[in-house]
Order: structure tokens, then C-alpha cells, then sequence
């Protein structure tokens, strides 16, 4: 990024038109216009903090955007990644992203990478890009990228969301803190809910991804002061900022001065999403294939054995406005949160299946309920939303 | 002498929806103790099973993260406001 001005790519008459706002101002000015030309950012995701970032970032005049994202536009992304409309739905978000960024600013170039982020790919995708935007909505993805910017000497602009609330930083920066100086280690899944179930603010990404973009033309262009050792909280229901002060780690195992972590690795099974090969193999040694069977039951189990006759407690842990939406019949709501005060309500005798939206805060209600001793508990896999799919579409679904 | 403990959305439902609690204690590890007996659920999201403090859970007084000060002996006093900060993945 510390490019000698004259080796800087001139503007054209159209684009210092297009840029006069930049130009005008002595923090930007032309040096700063041409170093924007010159550089690139990466936006892994092309989602709820993508869209935005990518949109402005385009609008800036960042000469060479990459675009990494597998998915298809759906109706329900549309209350938040901007940069799809009504007309994108059903086409994957890399067309939809490029169509719209090329509009925004045909001078720039788009590259897009239909593909899933992993540890095979990450160090070929970041290398040729100056500053990479985390826009993704997994821990095991963020441990990838945090770790590939460390490894490439890369700046990382860091984002992410929860409900109505939302963190930026910039890691991986050199002398700066990473990721995991400041979570080395990842929650057990199922602890943290995604926006699926738990739900987002639409603006909110639109805050935090601008923020991130924002850090980037700051890299870019070499000005202000970036979020580097900072770490900002967003509220928006409260309009709140905080900061608070992040130091790089010296014991941090990829970033500090002995690092341990040289190469990329399994980060599904760091964040403990599927066993290692180790453990995998131990346990086929061991004759002790790990039974979830035993722990879930299948929305066309349930409803066979609901068929049957059987005796089943079904206990919805979802919230009271998400039960006002849909329910499964017979089924009884105790939110998450409040499980641990009300599990006596329960026979802990009784066969008891647990459900959610999607699976996760089941899980996490059924695993509470085993460990105060209820001995039938099963999780229904896929949630509410696999009976709506696969069991009674009549149902809505949200 | 109460503290006031601000707790983030993921943790909220564990705390009766409250933003911000008031627990007792001169040291931060005191401060979480009282915390965690008032409101049991919050216990294995900030705990392990060896009773260590979660490392994607980071506690903060103020402005500095307790691991670089003096973890969970750092004093507390009625002025200062502790902050839960946990690790989200969310951005799509």
C-alpha cells in the first residue's frame, strides 16, 4: 500500500468529476484519490455487513474489489443487503453484488469468487488484495480469515453483528492486535445464535459495514486514525458508541512473538462443529460412533410417532412472538432464558422433545435439561422450519 | 457496595432481559460470583467446567480488559462499570 506517488495510476477527466468531493478536501486530494485507484479490498460475504461496505466502497473509488460468496439471494436478505433488491431474488449475490457495484462505478474492477472460504483457498484469494473485509457470519469462517490476514500480513476490517448491536475493529494489522488476542478461543456451537434465530436490526449492518468500509479507505488512502487497539460497540437502540482499548497478545498463538499457529487449519473442528481427524478416528477404533440419534429425533419421526399415539412433552424454547407465527400442536412454550427457573413445570420421567426455529437454542435447552437429570430428552433436528418443510407446508414459515 | 455490570443482548435472557445488573464484591472474581448466584443461567456461559472464566467471553472495567490488569483480583469500586464483551459471529 506505500506506493511513490509517481507510480500512482493518473485520474481521467470523468473520474476526477466523479471524485470532486474527495478532491476538494486536503485529507483525500488527489494523492489520496490515486491511492484508492491503486488499491483493492476483498469482501468476504457479500451480506448484511457486504453490501454496504462493498457499495461504498465502489462509490469511493477502490480500484479493485473482490466479491466471495456462495449463496442466492433470498426474500428474507432484502430487509438488510442493500445491495440486492425484489429483482435479485434467485440469483446468486456475486451477480447480484456485481451488477449493482458495476452500476455504482463502472471504472472500478469486480472480481467475484463463487466459492466457500477454507483453508485450502483463503492464502491464493487474499494475496492479491490490500485490506480484507470480514463480512461473514460464522466463528469458524472468522477464525479463517483473521488467521489467513495474520499469515499474509494483511489488514483485517472486522465487523459483526448481534440483534440490535454490533462490534468494529481493524486486527491483524502490523504491531496491532488479531482476533484472537482478543477471543482466543471460539463459544461451543450453539451458545450464540445466528441472525436466523436470533434476528437483526436491518439497519444495523448498514452501520457497521459502512464503518468497516470506512477503515478501509483509511488504510487505503493512509489517513485519520484507524481502529487499530480499538475496539467499537455499537448500541442501536440505545445510539450508543463505546470504545474499548484491545492490545495485541505476546502469547497470541498466530500473532505474537512465538507463534504456534503457522498454517491454516481445521477451524470447523476448532470451533468444535465436527470432530478433529484424531478424534474421529479414535472413536471408530474405539467402536463408539457418537450416536446423535439418540439425541434428535427428525421432524418426520416426530410426527410419525405423534401419529402413533405415543406420549411426548414437546417443548418449544422459542420466544412468545415467535410462537405467535407458528407451533408445533401440543406443544408448550418455555423460553430459553427462562428453562433454568421453570424446568421444574417439567416430568423429567417424561419423553420430552425440545424445538426451536432452526435447531440451535433447542440443543442448548436439551443438553440443560439432561444435565439436571431429565433422562428422555431429544432435540428436534432443523427446528419448526423442517416440520414446516418437510411435515406441514401449510404452515408459514419465517 | 453495588457495581453495575452492563450484560450484552446474548446473555440478556439469562438476566431477565436487564441490560444492566448490579452485583457486590471489591474484586472483579467477587463481582462475577455474586452475579452468576443471582442469575444461574449466566454460570456456563462465563464459566467452564473447571470454574475458569471462558476466554470468548472477555470482561472489562471500564475502559481495559482484565487480563491486562490483574484478571479477576482487579479491584472494582461503586464508579467503575464492568462490561461483559462475548464474541458474535453474526454479519450475513
Amino acid at each position: 500500500m506505500a506506493i511513490e506517488t509517481d507510480a500512482l495510476p493518473q485520474l481521467t477527466n470523468e473520474e476526477i468529476k466523479r471524485y470532486s468531493r474527495h478532491l476538494i478536501m486536503p485529507e483525500v486530494g488527489v494523492d489520496g484519490q490515486r491511492r484508492l485507484k491503486a488499491g483493492s479490498v476483498l469482501c468476504v460475504g457479500a451480506g448484511g455487513l457486504g453490501s454496504p461496505a462493498a457499495m461504498y466502497l465502489a462509490a469511493a473509488g477502490v480500484g479493485r474489489i473482490g466479491v466471495v460468496d456462495f449463496d442466492v439471494v433470498d426474500f428474507s436478505n432484502l430487509q438488510r443487503q442493500i445491495i440486492h433488491g425484489t429483482s435479485s431474488v434467485g440469483k446468486t449475490k456475486l451477480q447480484s453484488a456485481k451488477e449493482r457495484l458495476t452500476d455504482i462505478n463502472p471504472n472500478i474492477q469486480v472480481d467475484t469468487y463463487e466459492t466457500a472460504l477454507s483453508s485450502e483457498n483463503a492464502l491464493e484469494l487474499f494475496k492479491p488484495y490490500d485490506v480484507i473485509l470480514d463480512g461473514t457470519d460464522n466463528f469458524p469462517t472468522r477464525y479463517l480469515t483473521n488467521d489467513a490476514c495474520v499469515l499474509l500480513g494483511k489488514p483485517n476490517a472486522y465487523g459483526s453483528i448481534f440483534r440490535f448491536e454490533g462490534q468494529a475493529s481493524v486486527f491483524a494489522a502490523k504491531d496491532g492486535p488479531c482476533y484472537r488476542c482478543l477471543y482466543p478461543e471460539p463459544p461451543p456451537p450453539g451458545l450464540v445464535p445466528s441472525c436466523a434465530e436470533g434476528g437483526v436490526l436491518g439497519v444495523l449492518p448498514g452501520v457497521i459495514g459502512v464503518i468497516q468500509a470506512t477503515e478501509a479507505i483509511k488504510l487505503i488512502a493512509g489517513i485519520g486514525e484507524p481502529l487499530i487497539g480499538r475496539f467499537l460497540i455499537y448500541d442501536a437502540l440505545r445510539m450508543r458508541f463505546r470504545e474499548l482499548k484491545l492490545r495485541k497478545d505476546p502469547d497470541c498463538p498466530v500473532c505474537g512473538t512465538n507463534p504456534t499457529v503457522t498454517r491454516l487449519i481445521d477451524y470447523e473442528a476448532f470451533c468444535g462443529l465436527r470432530p478433529s481427524v484424531e478424534e474421529e478416528a479414535a472413536q471408530m477404533v474405539q467402536g463408539a460412533a457418537k450416536a446423535t440419534s439418540q439425541t434428535d429425533i427428525t421432524a418426520v419421526e416426530l410426527k410419525q410417532r405423534m401419529d402413533r399415539g405415543d406420549a411426548l412433552t414437546i417443548v418449544d424454547v422459542r420466544e412468545p412472538n415467535e410462537y405467535q407465527i407458528n407451533r408445533l400442536p401440543g406443544s408448550q412454550l418455555i423460553p430459553l432464558g427462562e428453562i433454568p427457573r421453570r424446568y421444574a413445570e417439567l416430568n423429567p420421567e417424561d419423553e420430552i422433545v425440545v424445538s426451536c426455529k432452526i435447531g440451535g437454542r433447542s440443543a442448548k435447552a436439551a443438553d440443560y435439561l439432561r444435565s439436571v437429570g431429565f433422562k428422555h430428552v431429544l432435540n428436534l433436528k432443523g427446528g419448526i422450519i423442517a416440520w414446516v418443510d418437510k411435515v406441514d407446508p401449510t404452515m408459514p414459515r419465517y | 457496595m453495588a457495581t453495575k455490570i452492563l450484560i450484552p443482548t446474548p446473555l440478556r435472557p439469562y438476566t431477565d432481559k436487564q441490560e444492566a445488573v448490579e452485583a457486590s464484591g471489591t474484586t472483579i472474581g467477587e463481582l462475577l460470583v455474586d452475579l452468576t448466584t443471582k442469575y444461574s443461567g449466566l454460570k456456563a456461559h462465563l464459566y467452564n467446567e473447571q470454574g475458569k472464566l471462558r476466554s470468548f467471553v472477555n470482561i472489562y472495567i471500564n475502559d481495559e480488559d482484565i487480563r491486562y490488569l490483574q484478571k479477576d483480583q482487579t479491584p472494582v469500586s461503586a464508579t467503575d462499570t464492568v462490561s461483559i464483551i462475548p464474541s458474535v459471529a453474526g454479519g450475513v
